[in-house]
């Protein structure tokens, strides 16, 4: 079904009972072109992507448990491109462009809202690298406003401006950055995916892979074996499990990441505003809830839940920037588990065994890359090539010193 | 009996997790940095590019009990070598890292 004003208006008169799901629950088939591991948002854009413009119609998308169950529905659903390096600039930039596009793309709603990111500055150094940050989007051809003291006053006055350790000097504001609906981008990909032919297939996990002469033959699954000319793992957060049953051992470790939600207020926060003194970021959602988040916790984990200190330490940095929020109740706190690669940046590559591709590695990166991960992994898996845009997210940069290092801290994820 | 606001429960129910550091006894983790993989201690010998790559780029990223280097930097300042399961977060050994110096070395 086409979604449209005249089908609201329709099922609207008729009782809403025209609306049918949007996808099949299928048997998995005996074997498909191709297999994607993991039924999240980057796996359901590739296998859309995939169908869409590569024209292969014969794929499975294995779920372990439901759509868009994993961390496309945990995180806190911002969409920026205002990366630093080469590598990210151009990846970002150009998913950025698709999620312009998403809703028409899809005909589904995602409710992008590009109400613009802002980031804090707190001395000379700070605002000096935000400058050259701001330089960098706009060569890339995104968006940057190198904001003062004053102009960052006039846009959101109800900050903190003169904290005695933090004082803001300035801001880097991306206005064409902002949030979107999560589950929507999982439904909608879903969707389209399912609408040409792709087999969604839920309470599904891979337990192991046949691999012979170097070659993928299929996967052992819960529901039997699945046979496939190419398989696709997408299954951030667990990535070191499923690519050490096909025998490899990557540069990831898995850390806890937390966010947070207050119980609903009127609008106060415009934009999405991100805090120098740490990772402190908030915005507010359509709901009213004002949502925000912190650094990880900072040693390995697999919990999905985190620990008191950032608890405690994204409270401080939420009084520090904007005192009124201590007025707000705290509805709820999650973890989610995050793919933190060696350098901070994800990688969409080929793997040793043949026909078996690898996307993951995506930090915190993750969900405002969805449209252009699924993009750039479904050209890898149909063509063999990098797409132009990310071609630098190799599996064996870290082998040949071709890291992308954007906050410059070393092979120390849990400092990323 | 007054209960705790939601989130300080969840907290106290997790568990707030604690390190038994060989000399200053029982703290809270916040005195400890983690730095990673206690593979670390196993740096190789020789110019053995790959044998580099794997020792400070590869992980094996276990869900259940992994080996660790942590720094008791706000009390004793020694390293310690620790497994934890990064799972239920319960630390069943806890050695300075100096006694594993044969291995370092």
């Amino acid at each position: 079904m086409h979604y449209s004003v005249l089908q609201i208006l329709k099922n609207g008169l008729t009782g809403n009972k025209g609306w049918k799901p949007v996808w099949r629950n299928p048997e998995p088939k005996k074997s498909y072109d191709v297999v994607i591991i993991g039924g999240g948002g980057h796996g359901l854009s590739t296998a859309y992507y995939l169908a869409k413009t590569h024209g292969i119609r014969n794929i499975a998308v294995l779920e372990k448990g439901y759509l868009g169950g994993g961390n496309v529905g945990r995180n806190t659903t911002i969409v920026r491109a205002n990366y630093l390096q080469d590598g990210n600039l151009e990846f970002y930039s150009h998913s950025l462009k698709l999620w312009e596009n998403l809703e028409q793309e899809l005909n589904y709603n995602v409710m992008l809202s590009q109400r613009g990111c802002l980031m804090l500055a707190h001395n000379d150094g700070q605002y000096d690298a935000m400058a050259w940050r701001g330089n960098s989007n706009l060569a890339t051809g995104d968006d940057a406003v190198l904001m003062g003291r004053e102009d960052v006053r006039k846009l959101v006055p109800f900050l903190n401006f003169d904290d005695a350790r933090f004082p803001i000097r300035g801001g880097l504001l991306q206005r064409t950055g902002g949030t979107a609906r999560h589950d929507a981008v999982a439904w909608g990909y879903a969707r389209g995916a399912d609408m040409r032919g792709v087999d969604l297939i839920q309470n599904c996990e891979v337990k192991g892979f046949r691999i012979e002469g170097g070659k993928i033959k299929g996967v052992e699954t819960s529901r039997g074996y699945i046979g496939a000319g190419k398989v696709g793992m997408s299954v951030a957060g667990r990535t070191s499990q499923v690519a050490e049953m096909a025998g490899l051992r990557l540069p990831i470790e898995s850390h806890v990441l937390q966010a947070f939600v207050t119980e609903a207020v009127k609008p106060v926060i415009d934009n999405v505003i991100s805090f120098g003194m740490g990772h402190f970021y908030i915005s507010q959602s359509d709901k009213g809830g004002l949502v925000f988040g912190g650094d990880i916790d900072g040693y390995n984990s697999y919990s999905q839940r985190g620990n008191l200190p950032m608890v405690e330490h994204v409270a401080e940095a939420a009084m520090t920037l904007m005192p009124m929020v201590g007025k707000s109740r705290m509805l709820r706190s999650w973890g989610g588990i995050m793919d933190m690669s060696m350098d901070g940046s994800p990688i969409i590559d080929k793997t040793p065994v043949a026909g078996l591709y690898l996307n993951g590695g995506w930090c915190y990166g993750g969900f405002k890359a969805t449209p252009a991960a699924g993009a750039a992994f479904a050209h890898l898996m149909a063509t063999g090539k990098k797409a132009d845009w990310a071609t630098k997210y190799n599996l064996n940069r870290f082998e040949t010193g071709h890291v992308i290092d954007d906050e410059g801290t070393g092979a120390r994820p849990n400092l990323h | 009996m007054m209960r705790a606001p939601a989130l300080v429960q969840i907290c106290i129910e997790n568990g707030n997790m604690r390190i038994e550091c060989p000399h200053c006894g029982d703290r809270d983790h916040r005195e400890f940095e983690y730095l990673g993989s206690a593979k670390l201690l196993e740096r190789p010998n020789g110019g053995d590019a790959a044998a580099y790559h794997d020792y400070v780029y590869l992980r094996k990223n276990p869900t259940g009990e992994n080996t660790e280097l942590w720094q008791h930097v706000m009390g004793c300042s020694a390293w310690l070598h620790i497994v934890r399961n990064v799972t239920t977060h319960e630390i069943t050994e806890v050695k300075l890292a100096r006694d594993l110096k044969e291995v370092a070395r």
